[in-house]
This record gives C-alpha cells, sequence and structure tokens, in this order.
C-alpha cells in the first residue's frame, strides 16, 4: 500500500509539472464542451431556399409567402430560371428549390389538382428527409386554406373524419439539442482524455527507459500498476465534476438523476478505459503506436456508441458490436441518469456488463504487463 | 540531394518496420468506411415503440398493424397505464408510446374525430421529432383512406426530386468526411509527433547538426506522409466507388490535384505543431484536441454547418477541412470543375502557404 | 563456506533469439566483495546476459543463482537484494534529486524515516546540497550517473549491477566513479561491471571478456595479462576480439 503511495506522488508531480499539458488536460476539454455542444445538432433549419416563380400570380406568390414565413427557411433568391437555380445549387448556395410552374394558378383552378416541382439537394440525405417533410408540411396546409378559400360552402358539410395528433415531448419540451449532446460530449471528452493520458504514460516510461529501472525493483506489478492508473482516474473524474458543473450553469441542461449514481457509474467506467488505455501501452514500443491504436479504438467505438447517430437505425450485425463498446454504455447511462433521472435498477444492466468489463480489461492488463521478457 | 534521399530512405523505414501502425494506418480508413457505409446512419428507423390502447377496437388494432407494418417502427411492447409509461422510458426500452384514447372507434364515428397521443422520450430531440412526424404521416395517410368518398379538391402535390443522391445514401454524406479526418490524421497528427519525438529523443540535434540542411529534414520528415496519405486518399476513393457504388461525377486529376493540396495544409499545421511541442505527449494531445476535434465537429462532415449558432458558423470559416468536404462533394457528387469551386480551391491555397510561411518562420526562430 | 560466498553462480546459461545465441551458454561465479568486470565488444551479449541476471530478461536455457535465488523461479527475490544502474540514464528527468531518491527508496519499501536519513546522507557524499532540488534533467551527465549509481545502492543491495556507467563522463568524474565502487565493494557489496574502458577493467578484482556471446576468458587482470602475454588489458581485448 505504502508503495503504492509513492508511485502516485511520482505521478501527480510529473503530470503538474508538465506544464504545457496541464491546460491541455483540463481547460481544451472544457472549451471543446461549450463549443462541441453548440457545433454538434442534427437539426435542420435556416434551409437554403430559392424558387422559380414561372406564373407570378396571387396563388403563386401565397405560397413563396408560406415559404418566407417558415422559420425553417431562409428564402434567398427568386430565380428567372431553372438553369441559374441550377448553377447556384452546384456552388452549394441554395439546397432547396421550388419550381412554380407556368399556368400554375389557372390550371390548379381548372383542373383543382397540380403539381409543383421540388429539387433537394440530397447529398446528406438525412438533412434531405426532414427538408422534404417540411416541404410537405407547407404545401399541406397551403392546401387547407386553399380548400377554406376557395372551395363553395355546401362542399363543406360534409365533415371528414378526422385522427387528431398531440405530440408530447418528454424530458425535453423544447426539443433543445444541447440538452441532449451536452451529457455525450462530456463522456467523449472523459473517455478520450483518460484513454490517451494512460495509454501514453506507460509506453513513455518504456521509451526513455525508466521502465527497465522500474522492472529491476522488486515492486509488485499490481501496485506499480494501481499507482500509475489512479492520477488519470482522479483526472477522470475531476473532468466529469467541472463538466458537470458547466452543463449546470452554461448549458442549464437538467439534472433529474442521482449525483452519486453518475458518480459511480462513472467510477467504474473510467477502470474499464484505463484497463484499455494500460493493455494498449503493453502492446506497443513507441508513444505514437500506442496513440495510434487508441486513436483507431476510440474513433470506432465513438462512432458505434450512440453518441451522434441512433443505435438502433444500424443493422442487426453492427447493434450486436455494440454490446462491446462501453462508451455505448456510458453514453446511455449519462443521459439517462441526467436528463431522464432513471434510478440503479434502471441502469443496473449497465453497470453489470461494466463492471465486467472492468474486471475483465483490467485483469488482461496486469496480465499482459510483463516485468521479464 | 543524394543525402537528401537518404534521409527519406531512413524516415520511410521507420515507418514500414513499424507493422503495428502501418496496419491501422491502413486498416483505419478502410475500418471507418465500412462503418459509415455499412453500419452507421443518421437515418432513423426499427425505433423501439410502445403502445398505450385504451380502447382496443377495430380501429386501433388497424392503426397499430399500420405502424408495425412500416419500416421505422417496431413495437416493443404494450403499456397498461400512464403511469408506466415513465418507467419503460427510463429503462430505455423504448423510445415512443402511442397513446389511444378511450372509445376510439366510437368517437370516429360519432363526432368524426378522435385524439392519439405521440409520447416521445426527447431526451434525443431530432429522433423524437422525426418519430412524430412518421407517425403522424402514418396517421394522415389512414385518414386519408376513411375519407376516400369525399371528393377532395384542390390538392397541390409536391413532386420532389432529391438531386445528386437520390437513394439517400448515408455513405455519401460520410465518404468525403472520412477521407478528410484520416488525412488529417496522418498528415497533421502523425507528421507532428514523429518530429516532436526526434527532439524527445535527441535525435534531432544530430540531424541539425549535419551537412543536411533544416528544410530538407523537415521535408524529409514529410515526405513519407505524403506518399501514405495520397495512397489512403485513393484508397478510400475506390473503396466508395467500387463497394458503395459511389460515383466520381468531376474529374479525378482535379480530385488529386485538391487533396494533395489539402494533404500539404496538413503538414504545414503538423510542423506547427510540432515546433510548439516539447513532448510527444504535448503534441499528440494538441494534435487531436486542437485538430481533429474540430475537424470533425465543425467541418459539415456530420453536423450542418448552416445549423450551427452564428459564431461557430464564422469560426467553421478557418477550418481548412469545411473547405476540403465542400470541394469533395462537388467533385464526386456534383461533377463541378474548377469554375464552380475555385474560391473555396483559392481559399485552401491561401491557408496553406499562410501554414508553410508560419511554420517556416517558427522553425527557424527555435533553431536560433 | 567457500559455497556460501559465490554470490552469483552461472552455469551454462543461454538466450537465444529465433536461431541467434545472444548469449551461448557461459559459466562463472562472482564471489562476494568482488569487483567483476565483465568486458565485451559491442553486441558480444554483455547486456543481455545481465538482463537475464537481474531478472528482466528469461533465459532460454542453464542454471543461474544471484543472491542465493533461481533467476528462473526467483527472480522478484533477486530484485530485492540487488541494485541496477542501467546504461541509459533511468532517473526520472522531470522529478528533482530529491524527489527521485524518495521514490525510489518508496518502492523499495524504505521507510519515510529511513528515506530521509539516506537521503541528506546521500546528498551530502555527493556534494549536491545545492542541487537537491532541482529538476534532475538540468545536471551535467556526470552528476547524473553518481546519482544514479547511489540510488541504485540506496536498499543496501548486496549485489549491484552496473552496465557501462562510465559512458560518455570526462576522466575526473570517472575517476570519483570508481572511487564509489570501491567504497561500495569495502562494504561488502558485490560489483558486477561492464564497461568499454581498459584502463577500468584494470581496477576490477576479475575480469570476463566476452565474443560473440561466449566467456573466451576469465582470471585476474595480472594474469590475463599473462596469459596472452600483454602490457595491458587492451592488447588483452584486441588479441581476444581478433580471435
Amino acid at each position: 500500500m505504502k508503495t503504492i503511495l509513492y508511485i502516485i506522488q511520482k505521478e501527480f508531480k510529473q503530470i503538474f509539472r508538465n506544464k504545457g499539458m496541464l491546460p491541455i488536460i483540463f481547460v481544451l476539454p472544457l472549451l471543446q464542451l461549450v463549443i462541441l455542444s453548440n457545433a454538434a445538432t442534427f437539426e435542420v433549419k435556416n434551409i437554403k431556399f430559392g424558387y422559380i416563380d414561372n406564373d407570378h400570380t396571387t396563388t403563386s406568390r401565397a405560397l413563396i409567402e408560406k415559404f418566407n414565413a417558415s422559420t425553417y427557411f431562409d428564402v434567398l433568391t427568386d430565380f428567372s430560371s431553372e438553369g441559374f437555380a441550377k448553377s447556384a445549387m452546384l456552388k452549394g448556395e441554395i439546397d432547396v428549390v421550388l419550381d412554380i410552374p407556368n399556368y400554375f394558378e389557372r390550371d390548379l383552378q381548372k383542373e383543382k389538382h397540380n403539381s409543383l416541382g421540388i429539387t433537394i439537394n440530397a447529398i446528406d440525405g438525412a438533412a434531405a428527409g426532414v427538408e422534404n417533410i417540411y416541404v410537405n408540411e407547407i404545401v399541406q396546409n397551403f392546401n387547407q386554406h386553399l380548400k377554406v378559400d376557395l372551395l363553395p360552402l355546401s362542399n363543406q358539410q360534409i365533415q371528414p373524419i378526422n385522427i387528431d395528433t398531440i405530440p408530447l415531448f418528454w424530458y425535453n419540451e423544447t426539443l433543445n439539442y444541447k440538452t441532449f449532446m451536452v451529457p455525450g460530449i462530456l463522456v467523449l471528452l472523459v473517455s478520450m482524455i483518460t484513454l490517451f493520458l494512460s495509454g501514453m504514460n506507460i509506453v513513455r516510461e518504456k521509451e526513455i527507459g525508466t521502465l527497465e529501472q522500474i522492472n529491476v525493483t522488486p515492486i509488485k506489478k499490481s501496485q506499480f500498476i494501481i499507482g500509475k492508473l489512479f492520477p488519470f482516474w482522479v483526472i477522470g473524474m475531476g473532468l466529469l465534476t467541472v463538466g458537470l458543473l458547466l452543463a449546470r450553469l452554461i448549458f442549464n441542461v437538467p439534472m433529474l438523476g442521482s449525483l452519486v449514481l453518475m458518480y459511480l457509474y462513472t467510477s467504474i467506467y473510467i477502470l474499464v478505459i484505463l484497463g484499455i488505455g494500460l493493455f494498449i501501452s503493453n502492446f506497443t514500443d513507441t508513444q505514437q503506436q500506442a496513440m495510434f491504436i487508441a486513436w483507431f479504438f476510440v474513433v470506432i467505438f465513438i462512432l458505434m456508441s450512440g453518441l451522434f447517430t441512433p443505435i438502433e437505425s444500424m443493422p442487426g450485425w453492427a447493434q450486436m458490436v455494440t454490446e462491446f463498446n462501453p462508451i455505448k454504455y456510458y453514453v446511455e447511462v449519462m443521459r439517462m441518469v441526467m436528463l431522464k433521472g432513471s434510478g440503479f435498477t434502471d441502469i443496473l444492466p449497465q453497470l453489470i456488463k461494466t463492471v465486467l468489463y472492468a474486471i475483465v480489461m483490467n485483469g488482461l492488463a496486469v496480465w499482459s504487463y510483463k516485468k521479464t521478457n | 540531394m543524394k543525402r537528401f534521399i537518404g534521409f527519406v530512405k531512413k524516415e520511410f523505414y521507420h515507418i514500414f518496420r513499424d507493422k503495428r501502425s502501418l496496419f491501422i494506418l491502413f486498416g483505419m480508413p478502410i475500418a471507418q468506411i465500412m462503418l459509415f457505409g455499412f453500419a452507421i446512419t443518421n437515418e432513423i428507423n426499427n425505433v423501439d415503440i410502445a403502445i398505450l390502447d385504451h380502447s382496443k377496437d377495430a380501429t386501433t388494432t388497424e392503426i397499430i398493424n399500420k405502424i408495425s407494418a412500416s419500416k421505422y417502427f417496431s413495437i416493443k411492447q404494450m403499456v397498461n397505464s400512464e403511469a408506466d409509461i415513465a418507467s419503460v422510458f427510463k429503462k430505455g426500452q423504448v423510445k415512443a408510446v402511442l397513446t389511444f384514447e378511450k372509445e376510439f372507434s366510437k368517437n370516429l364515428i360519432k363526432d368524426h374525430k378522435a385524439t392519439v397521443q405521440i409520447i416521445t422520450d426527447a431526451t434525443d430531440p431530432n429522433t423524437a421529432n422525426t418519430i412524430s412526424n412518421y407517425v403522424n404521416a402514418i396517421l394522415q395517410k389512414y385518414q386519408k383512406e376513411l375519407n376516400k368518398d369525399l371528393t377532395i379538391t384542390y390538392q397541390i402535390v409536391p413532386k420532389t426530386r432529391m438531386v445528386y443522391n437520390p437513394e439517400l445514401k448515408g455513405v455519401y454524406m460520410f465518404v468525403p468526411g472520412v477521407m478528410t479526418i484520416i488525412l488529417m490524421l496522418v498528415s497533421a497528427m502523425m507528421t507532428s509527433i514523429s518530429i516532436t519525438r526526434e527532439k524527445e529523443l535527441g535525435t534531432m540535434e544530430i540531424l541539425l547538426v549535419s551537412p543536411i540542411k533544416p528544410l530538407q529534414v523537415i521535408i524529409g520528415k514529410v515526405f513519407p506522409y505524403i506518399f501514405l496519405s495520397v495512397i489512403n486518399a485513393v484508397v478510400i476513393v475506390m473503396l466508395s466507388i467500387f463497394i458503395f457504388n459511389m460515383p466520381v461525377q468531376g474529374s479525378f486529376i482535379l480530385l488529386g490535384f485538391e487533396s494533395v493540396l489539402f494533404i500539404i495544409s496538413a503538414l504545414a499545421l503538423g510542423i506547427l505543431i510540432s515546433t510548439i511541442s516539447a513532448t510527444q505527449q504535448t503534441a499528440m494531445m494538441i494534435s487531436l484536441m486542437g485538430l481533429m476535434l474540430p475537424v470533425i465537429l465543425l467541418s459539415g462532415f456530420i453536423f450542418p454547418i448552416s445549423s450551427m449558432p452564428m459564431p461557430l458558423q464564422v469560426i467553421s470559416n478557418i477550418i481548412p477541412a469545411k473547405w476540403f468536404i465542400i470541394i469533395v462533394k462537388g467533385i464526386m457528387l456534383k461533377g463541378v470543375g474548377l469554375q464552380i469551386i475555385w474560391k473555396e480551391t483559392l481559399i485552401l491555397l491561401g491557408m496553406t502557404v499562410f501554414f508553410i510561411a508560419l511554420s517556416v518562420k517558427k522553425y527557424k526562430i527555435r533553431l536560433e | 563456506m567457500e559455497k556460501n560466498n559465490k554470490v552469483i553462480q552461472v552455469e551454462g546459461l543461454t538466450k537465444l533469439f529465433g536461431d541467434f545465441a545472444a548469449v551461448n551458454a557461459i559459466t562463472f561465479d562472482v564471489e562476494k566483495g568482488e569487483i567483476f568486470g565483465f568486458l565485451g565488444a559491442n553486441g558480444a551479449g554483455k547486456t543481455t546476459a545481465m538482463k537475464m541476471l537481474i531478472g528482466i530478461s528469461n533465459p532460454t536455457s542453464g542454471k543461474a543463482k544471484v543472491a542465493g535465488f533461481d533467476v528462473f523461479t526467483q527472480a522478484e527475490d533477486i530484485k530485492k537484494n540487488i541494485g541496477y544502474m542501467s546504461q541509459k540514464f533511468a532517473l526520472y528527468d522531470d522529478l528533482t534529486v530529491r524527489e527521485n531518491i524518495t521514490f525510489f527508496g518508496g518502492i523499495y519499501g524504505l521507510s519515510r524515516k529511513r528515506i530521509k536519513e539516506k537521503s541528506t546522507v546521500l546528498i551530502n557524499e555527493l556534494g549536491l546540497e545545492k542541487v537537491a532540488n532541482t529538476l534532475v534533467g538540468a545536471l551535467p551527465l556526470g552528476w547524473k550517473q553518481k546519482l544514479s549509481f547511489s540510488v541504485s545502492l540506496l536498499h543496501d543491495p548486496k549485489i549491484v549491477f552496473l552496465d557501462e556507467p562510465t559512458g560518455g563522463v570526462d576522466p575526473i568524474t570517472r575517476r570519483q566513479f570508481w572511487e564509489m565502487i570501491y567504497k561500495a565493494a569495502n562494504q561488502g557489496i558485490t560489483v558486477f561491471v561492464t564497461t568499454h574502458y581498459m584502463d577500468e577493467a584494470e581496477y576490477c578484482d576479475r575480469v570476463s571478456i566476452m565474443v560473440n556471446g561466449k566467456i573466451e576468458a576469465l582470471d585476474t587482470p595480472k594474469k590475463l595479462k599473462e596469459q596472452f602475454n600483454a602490457k595491458n588489458m587492451n592488447d588483452v581485448f584486441l588479441k581476444l576480439a581478433r580471435g
């Protein structure tokens, strides 16, 4: 036990002495939290919208006015021909074009039925889908008005059947995307910082030759490893604390659940990450290598974590793979506890898996750390 | 020149002897492209939902069948009371609960009106909103069927044409981003770490006192990374063409030229980082936190820039990756040429020159 | 009685890397309090042999006992009884002199009190009072090496292994270094030292010379010179190394 304290003391001294690293460990991540939480949004708004009005009638202008009034669309330009619209789309100046044909109003009154051309830049398929929904909503709405305005009264007496839908958005009534992203980005930062620091730490000693000096001492493997990793565990918990404070103070993210539960889960989760970092450290010779491998796994873990994109939309095999992803569980737990107030029993499945993961990873790490070659 | 070639050779040996890094260097783009192509999507489908049916009559059964037939939803469970909703949400088992009011059919016949509540777990607001829209659309359609006897008048039907990506494949959106990240990783991050490593191990001094000119040292160091980056770019483009049938509408030559331009700007950034960091760890953390994350999140790779708050939209302009992604999407998907993307190219070129100038200046100061 | 005095006993110790025998069946003994010189050209297998003896490299075959413990099965017990100074400076550059001493004292399990006493004595002996709280990275190489040696003696080991301890330091410091080695030997500590400097070989009680993984000669410097009919150790070495 005493031996461990000496190692911990040494590690802390080295960390706090490295003036270049300190701001990187503590300031940069929090800056990231503030900036990236604002950036990470799948909301589709301020859509760059243009139109070609070949009709120039009250109806066509009324329709354009509808788009103008919508908060989703930035009505940008009135194009005189399809060619201009096309070239603007190529340049990326607009993403949605509404094409109102000649004799739009006349044909509508005559045939009571007409079509409109909508062109959407679909490179971002998901955004294009949403844009399409918005366009349809506006046109539907416009149709309703046409009915009221143009139909003879007698026709309106037959009452159509109406199924009312009432959308209720629980836990986040205003659909604030930051509420969703802040816990996620916090998870990302805690995981990345602790993984990279621990992954590089032991390799660093290997590289500068001090590890050999440690290996000729009678220190036990487990003592050395615990002593080395503990400081990073503390850093991880520290990051969580500051991150939670920022989430509360700057982003006003609700914290419905128990803080104790978040800390309990995080304390175990960080062990998993440190175990992985150490494992990588044991199998690499240089910091560059270690960093590279850590980065490879982190990117895959993050992409497969449900942090940015929903897991349920993935194919079955990919969902199976995510079962082995510790970051996935952490993202789930933080969002559940913070935003929904989930309790101990709700997160028990994740907790059990994480504990198992921690045991396996640290077991592997201690096993693969060899004092003798 | 001979010395220089010898030096470049040494750098290649360093890289190619390290099998693990090499494996990852080439495995990473492949793995990422595969993940984005086959696994990751920001579309929403297969959402688990629950039903709270207070009437359990013919109409609600029919609606439930329609919903369960849709590819967007899979009905995971039935809930018995309002009180249960919170508990299924808290366990994270479902994302939405549809609640049918009591005597749904009767109300529909008698009052021509009945109500469905779409309760969504809006911790993920995007998914919640989309679920809500999808359910709504299904109900609208059903309602139309019920009303088919009424003459529908004055219908404007939007005919939507999805251009550049008619099948709405996610991979089209992600390929340019993955390419950007990989090039950034190899060029900026690996270079900065590899130069800092020589500094840390003291071998940099040896190189600097040798007759090789400092500039040659740097060029020699980055040269293998240019080579690796180019190979990676080619691999990514090949994969997207042959596995995901992604088109390259524009010119390959232009794409190659723009990629090299971006690689050089990233290398200059890497050198710049190495001049300001004393240890590999510092170089790595700066590259990672100062370069990679902004590149992933502020470049329009995953999240649309136009939806970001104004200050971030302004900041995104100073990120070279943003311009490169626009260029790659333009060339590959829209088939544009230099006459359309000259502005972006010029910006990227300007940035590259700026970074090179800055790093040469910094580098010189350090030597003195 | 005689047997108990042998603190290192090596018999047919071998290390293979694939087909290549880095150390090829070496056999020798080292007695208590002896200064044992372990010579050889670069790549002769000195460092590999030493790493097996200090328990950080597993031998392929053979037998070896260090401080009475078997290198195959009791490596951790060996580590309690030996000190080691590697050819690469292996103290922490970003810790101060005192912090390095405290750290290594701590992991060898010395008590706080003992560490304090030892640090004071050690710093005084080395004349490092003024730089005790300076980062080790800022010290000149000679000072670092002396500090490194003192740290390896911190836990009063029975044997100390020195891997080219005087590489790259000036002659005056080398002289002082050897004085430290003699002092340690006088206190009964066995010194196992590898070196490139043949004049240093003269200071050793006994010297072994390794060529291509084998021990080609082993005796006192005086007898070796007689045996090879050479003026000094340098000639002995050249004769052996050239075959």
